[in-house]
């Protein structure tokens, strides 16, 4: 047994839509502390997995466990209580709210729950700053520009104070100098909370990660250091060489 | 909402409503003095309606049952039991609290048209079962509360529900009491979570929240809120009948909250009102505007609707906040 125990942890496990395996038999963890790219071609199945791990979705087998304990069985919400906060691909923001109230839902979620203390106004604007939004708190979400509303979704994300912060494709639809402060905000993110980002820029990627699973037709074809992984055969053939 | 709250204002119109309603019982001519006294306790019923429909998006068309569950409780323990107004409409109230929390939990594994059908099917049951009942119940007929038992007598005051103004009175005492909790339940942090869920539950969830949880939590309020009113209703004005727990009734308060504006707090109550004179006089105006035609009342109260949801959906209150008033609760 190792000397720590990983924050989360899948072990054997399987999606499967029908006969389509989404999720085939993935065994994986992630150090706490550590930020961790996952990568793979279109439809490899990483949104799937994650959904696995955040509890949007059922396995079809297989356990996860986070921070030890069993969780394969724990509904959403409670994972989110107990610090896995996911950030939807397809841009998911309370359009007719203001960003404001958007993310005054997440702060009042940890003020709740006793994981933050304070006043509500002044956790949402921490979360609205951080992600450059502070001038933008009055505007209705469904009004601002996609590449703010992906920027709203990650504030939620870092709002719910999570242990686990889940990014699934994050910089989709930002600017270069919006995706260089983003990458900022990350590391910052990164000194308190363990980060799992699904990723297709790889100067991102190659940024932020300290390791790197790649996954590939709903299994992990490789894991590595970025060095190693950018070295590897086997995802250039899959992937690097299609895309990047 | 925009984060900023305003509750000096908030209470402030609340409380400038309350004591409109209160001079008015001194001002109107003895008709419409009746007419407020009865529409503020079915904006009651409109506004736990309101609180599930508008609030936290939920869409039931069988809240005719917690109205009934409320006449019932309260009705049938004066008239059988000979309980006291203030036991029987604690009677009511459990009623609909037991009614709403067994409904809820049955009802809320659907969603959207599912769930419409899925409470009206527990309304027919409900509707059904009192005609089943009926040696207790008399159902159609109904049963007439005797005048000598609606009184209510406490610390050496002794009320008579049955004159005009007393009955105003408890009608504008119940219809304050539940605005403010309405407002109060709005302005709060599991009201905010109604308005999350309603507007996307999939986010909601995944910020935490307990998307069950809370719309269970919100059925039950709206289902005790309804049978306040049905158990006020059997009360103040004596009769106990099957026509309440009818389609119509679960219909009825979809239209007034519609009307006025759903998830607005004062919608409830003008649309009440509005759609009570709307009917009240559509009669006449028909027949002086197209005689020989015999339309009825219904049928211009539903081309009415159909004109206000093509061009003011939001109902009056939703379009008045959304184009000059944007703080209104
Ligand atoms: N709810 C679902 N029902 C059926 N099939 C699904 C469902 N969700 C995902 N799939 C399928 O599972 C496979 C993996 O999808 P997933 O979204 O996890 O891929 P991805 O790696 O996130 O892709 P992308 O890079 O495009 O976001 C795809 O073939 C997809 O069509
Ligand atoms: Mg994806």
């Amino acid at each position: 047994m190792a000397a720590v125990t990983p924050l989360i942890a899948t072990s054997g496990l399987k999606k499967h839509f029908g006969g389509l395996r989404a999720v085939d038999g993935v065994d994986f963890s992630v150090m706490p502390g550590e930020v961790r790219a996952v990568i793979g071609p279109n439809g490899a199945g990483k949104t799937t997995f994650v959904s696995l791990i955040c509890g949007r979705i059922e396995p079809t087998a297989g356990t996860i466990s986070f921070d030890g304990s069993d969780i394969t069985k724990l509904p959403a919400h409670r994972r989110v209580r107990a610090g896995i906060a996911y950030t939807f691909q397809i841009t998911s923001v309370f359009s007719n709210l203001s960003a404001y109230d958007n993310v005054a839902l997440a702060v009042q979620r940890t003020l709740t729950d006793g994981r933050a203390v304070g006043h509500l106004r002044e956790g949402v604007m921490a979360a609205l700053s951080a992600t450059g939004l502070a001038d933008r708190l009055h505007e209705i979400a469904g009004s601002l520009s996609y590449g703010h509303q992906r920027l709203l979704e990650v504030a939620m994300g870092l709002a719910l104070k999570p242990r686990l912060l889940i990014l699934d494709e994050p910089t989709q639809g930002l600017s270069d100098g919006e995706i260089e402060n983003f990458v900022a905000l990350v590391r910052e993110v990164a000194r308190e909370a363990t980060v799992l980002i699904i990723e297709h820029n790889m100067p991102v990627v190659m940024a932020l990660a300290d390791r790197i699973t790649v996954l590939d037709a709903g299994k992990v074809l490789a894991e590595g250091a970025p060095d190693e992984i950018r070295a590897d055969a086997a995802v250039q053939a899959a992937y690097l060489g299609a895309g990047a | 909402m925009s984060g900023e709250s305003s509750p000096a204002k908030h209470y402030g119109l609340h409380a400038a409503l309350i004591a409109l309603l209160a001079v008015l019982a001194f001002l109107l001519p003895e008709y419409h003095h009746g007419v407020f006294a009865r529409v503020m306790v079915l904006a009651v019923f409109a506004m736990g309606y309101n609180l599930l429909f508008g609030y936290a998006g939920l869409l039931s068309l069988g809240h005719a049952m917690f109205f009934s569950a409320g006449l019932y409780g309260a009705g049938l323990t004066m008239v059988h039991l000979g309980w006291g107004v203030l036991p029987a409409f604690a009677a009511g109230l459990v009623a609909g609290a037991l009614l709403s929390l067994a409904i809820g939990f049955l009802a809320l594994r659907t969603t959207g048209v599912a769930f419409m059908i899925v409470t009206m099917m527990f309304a027919q049951v409900f509707y059904l079962a009192l005609f089943y009942f009926g040696s207790w119940t008399r159902g159609d007929e109904g049963l007439v509360i005797a005048q000598g038992q609606r009184r209510l007598s406490f610390a050496g005051v002794d009320l008579d529900l049955t004159s005009p103004v007393t009955r105003y009175f408890a009608a504008l005492a119940l219809f304050s009491l539940v605005l403010v909790v309405t407002l109060a339940v709005v302005r709060s942090r599991f009201g905010r979570v109604l308005v999350a869920i309603r507007e996307n539950e999939e986010r909601t969830r995944m910020l935490g929240f307990d998307a069950f949880a809370n719309k269970l939590a919100a059925t039950v309020l709206s289902g005790v809120i309804c049978a306040a009113a049905g158990a006020a209703y059997a009360i103040l004005f004596g009769y106990v009948g099957a026509t309440f727990a009818s389609i119509q009734y679960s219909i009825l308060p979809l239209l007034w909250v519609l009307l006025g504006g759903a998830a607005t707090t004062l919608g409830p109550l003008v649309g009440t009102l509005l759609m009570f004179y709307l009917i009240d006089s559509s009669g006449d105006l028909l027949k002086a505007w197209l005689p020989g035609w015999n339309l009825s009342s219904l049928g211009i109260v539903g081309v009415a609707l159909v004109l206000l949801i093509l061009f003011f959906p939001k109902g009056i209150l939703g379009t008045v906040r959304e184009r000059w008033v944007r703080w209104l609760p």
